[in-house]
């Protein structure tokens, strides 16, 4: 086929999802950069006032402890979810019988939706913090150790079964020659299965540390930001600011576009080195 | 030797089992509470049910009379079919357009869509509900039509990727024999996009299903997804009646857990292969 001849048909094939496309995300992307410059309360009565959100956004001390509290968050959940997936996977990748039903049952959680798995978890960590007297809103490090649980059970099994994938492309002959050779397992480990996952490697930390830094329906189910916000994290604290008090959207609208920056410059930062890494292997 | 390694297998295969009985437990722990008294759950969600604490499928009959359940897994459905469907549709010629046009527009076009999936909700929620309810996408059916919009990324990402490896040949030998491009698409190229599809519908279905907040600030006031009816059992008056809150959760797992069942196949090696086209 022509690629001229193609090209006639945009109308049929490209217009419609463009259209679509632009008015759903691109225009709203644009306007709410926009509008992160003004004071507004229904979009139409918007006033510049330059950097004005940006200050009150910064010097907010609810703003900077939701930061804190995601990045710390986020540095746990990645590793964990991690160290932990890859260690299933390299077990569920043996001459072991009964994989599949391990694998089945691992990837279960991600199936389940944020709100659901949020209030799943608050019954089970209620329940065990009443017997010490306490609820998982009495103090916050609760909270932060509730989301840390919930993330790793959601999250394990997706990332076990990219790993598991990645695992299985290396060509028995590999690991057979090695074998003879008489590598030992950690040699073998190092050598030649880390470097050969490495794009198992890089998808698996691009999707948990965008997941872990725009988690929020979890949030909401499991604390809603309790006790007094200090379990909020950055997508809660900027839904919040939003609709929680009038007046403040242009300041929501702020903290929305420094999220974007933030979670756009690590996850490209990390695609980089992870990507310079595979080239290397 | 070969007894150290049978050791190694027995202790391998028990901590798998340990590992599977962590995960399955806070299921099992919901589906056994769905059945005790509402006053009996927050304050022993450990104890089985006894003859004084066992209420039958009174929190069902309470939680789905509270949520109007049956219509929220209608729009869920409604939403989550009709969206996966247009997203495959639109997105497969659009992707195919930009692989083989070659033109300026489409590349600009292709890395504006990459650009999409890195942009967290938060940044355009806003701006694109307001958008929504100008464009009268407030309903179901607009619903559809915003799922396009933030769905196309990864979609037409991932069908560029696979339509690039598609050799040529078989489209040209299609045009000698005189179909037109909507001809050579719908009859030659699409039925070649069928595992890609695959990967993406469980990808999309998994995302829209659950998806709480995009419906809830578009729709939620008049039509409440599963998730949206969850939330509103929590309520802002204070107090949860947990006994209905256990049979929601139950009734929100149970249509997600046949769906896996019986696509167990298609999910886990969707998962992986888009993973690694990812």
């Amino acid at each position: 086929m022509e690629s001229k001849q193609i090209r006639k048909y945009f109308p049929v094939f490209a217009l419609p999802t463009l259209i679509v496309f632009t008015l759903i995300f691109l225009i709203p992307f644009l306007a709410g950069i926009y509008l992160s410059f003004t004071s507004f309360t229904t979009v139409t009565d918007a006033t510049f006032v330059g950097i004005e959100n940006y200050i009150t956004a910064f010097s907010d001390s609810d703003f900077i402890r939701a930061f804190v509290f995601t990045l710390a968050f986020a540095i746990l959940s990645v590793i964990s979810i991690n160290v932990i997936a890859f260690a299933l996977a390299l077990l569920l990748t043996g001459k072991l019988k009964g994989t599949n039903f391990f694998r089945t049952v691992f990837f279960m959680p991600n199936l389940i939706g944020g709100i659901v798995l949020g209030y799943i978890w608050q019954l089970i960590i209620n329940g065990v913090l009443l017997r010490y007297g306490y609820s998982i809103t009495s103090d916050a490090k609760f909270g932060f150790i509730g989301l840390l649980v919930l993330m790793n059970w959601q999250m394990i099994g997706y990332m076990m079964i990219i790993y598991i994938a990645g695992i299985q492309n290396i060509p028995t002959s590999i690991l057979e020659a090695a074998k003879v050779d008489g590598a030992s397992y950690s040699t073998t480990l190092r050598r030649i299965i880390i470097p050969s996952v490495m794009p198992s490697i890089t998808i698996c930390l691009f999707l948990t540390i965008t997941n872990s830094f725009k988690l929020f329906d979890q949030n909401l189910a499991l604390t809603a930001g309790a006790p007094a916000k200090q379990t909020q994290m950055l997508a809660l604290d900027i839904y919040n600011t939003f609709y929680g008090r009038s007046g403040y959207e242009g300041v929501g609208q702020a903290k929305a576009v420094i999220f974007f920056i933030v979670v756009a410059l690590i996850s490209l930062l990390q695609l980089y080195f992870t990507k310079k890494k595979e080239n290397e292997a | 030797m070969d007894r150290k390694n049978k050791a190694v297998q027995i202790i391998t295969f028990a901590v798998l089992l340990i590992f599977s009985a962590v995960f399955l437990f806070p299921v099992f722990i919901v589906l056994m509470n769905s059945f005790k008294t509402k006053f009996n759950i927050s304050n022993q969600p450990f104890v089985f049910p006894n003859s004084d604490t066992f209420a039958g499928l009174e929190n069902y009959i309470e939680g789905i009379s509270a949520t109007d359940f049956p219509m929220s897994f209608f729009w869920s459905f409604f939403v989550t079919v009709l969206s996966v469907g247009v997203i495959l549709l639109f997105t497969s010629m659009t992707a195919w357009y930009i692989v083989r046009s070659k033109d300026k527009i489409s590349k600009i076009f292709y890395y504006l869509l990459l650009f999409s999936m890195i942009v967290p909700f938060q940044m355009v929620m806003f701006t694109m509900s307001k958008m929504a309810n100008i464009l009268g996408l407030d309903n179901p059916l607009g619903l559809v039509v915003v799922y396009l919009g933030f769905g196309a990324g990864l979609s037409v990402f991932m069908f560029c990727g696979f339509i690039k490896s598609v050799p040529l040949g078989i489209e040209e030998a299609a045009t000698i024999d005189g179909c037109n491009p909507i001809q050579t698409f719908f009859l030659v190229v699409l039925p070649l996009l069928k595992p890609t599809a695959i990967t993406i519908a469980i990808l999309d279905t998994m995302w829209i299903w659950n998806d709480y907040l995009l419906p809830y600030l578009t729709v939620g006031h008049d039509y409440k997804t599963i998730p949206i009816a969850v939330q509103y059992l929590k309520g802002g008056y204070g107090s949860v009646d947990m006994g209905a809150m256990m049979a929601m959760l139950v009734l929100s797992i149970v249509p997600v857990v046949l769906f896996y069942l019986f696509c167990q196949k298609y999910i886990i090696k969707g998962v992986a292969a888009g993973a690694i086209k990812g």
